[in-house]
């Protein structure tokens, strides 16, 4: 018990002290989600539209398998993208493996299914009247979807936000294919997994704590993001 | 000239029921064209029809201004309008509903101002220009789709049962709305209504739908 509370003393300093090493885990780990994030909503935004928007032969077979990839096990992913690009495999040439590219990699696709989903579900809540009213104001095929798409975003922002939450908070794929090389490919879930077999609970508790704050802000947002959601009644 | 719609020999069915049958009728004149009938008769269905949301199962709906026929195509489509029973309010405010409309055509930031403005003190709702559009009343909310229809200066304006589960002193505001826009536009305007006062307070023409088909009352 003293040795938690010690851990957790030792933990508050680094934080308090801004720990290079510590800022260094905090910052690499927001790189790559951030960057997971914004390549999967690049993808995913575009696709869940299109799955909510347009109907077209094979839509019912994805829409079910995104659902489906939406509960990935990360370490089948980190397996399947170390294969990928391991030195054997078909991208082995890009030499991406145990490098920060190779865990945007491995998290853009864990996060593709969950915000594809997501917005596709944002898009078909919208009331078909939405579209409707756009067509006549004047509105020509694309205008209305975008404008499907606008009255969608909260949701859509949702999709985004839990996507962003299962990056941060993933280690098993991360683990497989960036090795967890100090100050290389070293993050937040990676560091703690280490620290905590060597039993140096101290920088582990500090980013379990920063990684239960991020967490609890993603979910704040979430949770205002839905509030806005539901005001929405349609006339 | 304002635009002149045709119909002629429409028909349409839902599931074997058949609610328009060789439906015609020319709409020639701006001013206001009322077309009464009991819920369910086809005067939405008609409406629809006219407005190129739906098509005709046979029969055919033509424009024509100045005497040539004119394409159906978004061009023409921008040019007409239909405030339909369920507005579909935008979740954004009530100055960027009624901007919608001209948004999408490019219109400058400038001439958008000023015509959304007056669309808004037409219908009585400038004052709440900023407020979300979500949390106007029912009949606020029918006034913003008059405003959002009004703004785009359709050559005709089709409006389904505009009144609908609308309460009495909104109803005499639209109806104040509808009057207004009588005297200063010179739009075509139809009406679908089941209100017989209504239709009658409001119209130059009194069209009844019967047995799928339109007849104009003498």
């Amino acid at each position: 018990m003293g040795s938690i509370l010690e851990g957790f003393i030792k933990a508050f300093f680094l934080i308090v002290q801004l720990d290079r090493e510590l800022l260094s885990i905090i910052f690499l780990s927001l790189e790559v989600s951030g960057s997971a994030l914004l390549i999967a909503s690049a993808l995913g935004i575009p696709a869940g539209s299109i799955l909510g928007l347009k109907k077209f032969r094979g839509r019912g077979s994805i829409i079910t398998l995104s659902n489906t990839f939406m509960g990935l096990p990360p370490v089948v992913v980190g397996l399947f993208v170390y294969l990928l690009l391991s030195r054997r495999g078909p991208l082995g040439f890009m030499t991406l493996l145990y490098n920060p590219s190779a865990m945007i990699i491995a998290q853009t696709i864990l996060i593709v299914p969950i915000i594809t989903s997501l917005c596709h579900s944002a898009v078909i809540s919208v009331d078909p009247i939405i579209r409707q009213a756009a067509v006549t104001l004047g509105a020509t095929p694309f205008q209305s979807s975008f404008t499907v798409i606008k009255e969608a975003r909260y949701g859509i922002l949702s999709g985004v936000i839990a996507g962003l939450g299962r990056a941060i908070g993933e280690i098993g794929a991360i683990l497989i294919v960036g090795g967890n090389i100090a100050g290389y490919t070293r993050v937040m879930t990676t560091t703690i997994a280490l620290e905590t077999d060597k039993g140096n609970f101290e920088l582990a508790l500090a980013l379990g704590i920063i990684l239960l704050i991020i967490s609890l802000l993603i979910n704040i947002g979430l949770h205002h993001i839905q509030q806005k959601g539901m005001v929405r009644t349609i006339r | 000239m304002s635009l002149e719609l045709v119909v002629s020999n429409i028909s349409k069915s839902y599931s074997s029921d058949a609610i328009l049958k060789n439906c015609s009728f020319t709409f020639n004149s701006s001013g206001i064209y009322a077309l009464m009938g009991p819920n369910g008769c086809g005067k939405s269905t008609f409406l629809r029809i006219c407005a190129l949301l739906e098509s005709p199962d046979s029969g055919d709906i033509n424009f024509h201004s100045d005497g040539k026929p004119v394409i159906k195509d978004i061009s023409l489509m921008r040019r007409i309008t239909i405030l339909l029973p369920k507005i579909g309010v935008f979740n954004t405010t009530v100055f960027k509903n009624v901007a919608y409309g001209l948004r999408i055509r490019n219109l400058e930031q400038g001439d958008t101002v000023s015509r959304v403005e007056k669309a808004l003190d037409f219908v009585g709702l400038l004052q709440k220009k900023n407020q979300k559009a979500l949390t106007l009343s029912t009949g606020e909310t029918k006034r913003l789709g008059i405003a959002r229809a009004l703004v785009i200066e359709p050559e005709i304006f089709f409006l389904d049962e505009p009144t609908a589960s609308v309460d009495q002193k909104n109803t005499g505001i639209i109806d104040g709305i509808i009057q207004k826009l009588k005297r200063d536009s010179r739009s075509t305007i139809i009406i679908a209504t089941h209100d017989t006062s209504q239709a009658e307070r409001l119209a130059d023409k009194l069209l009844f739908m019967n047995n799928g088909q339109i007849t104009e009352s003498t």
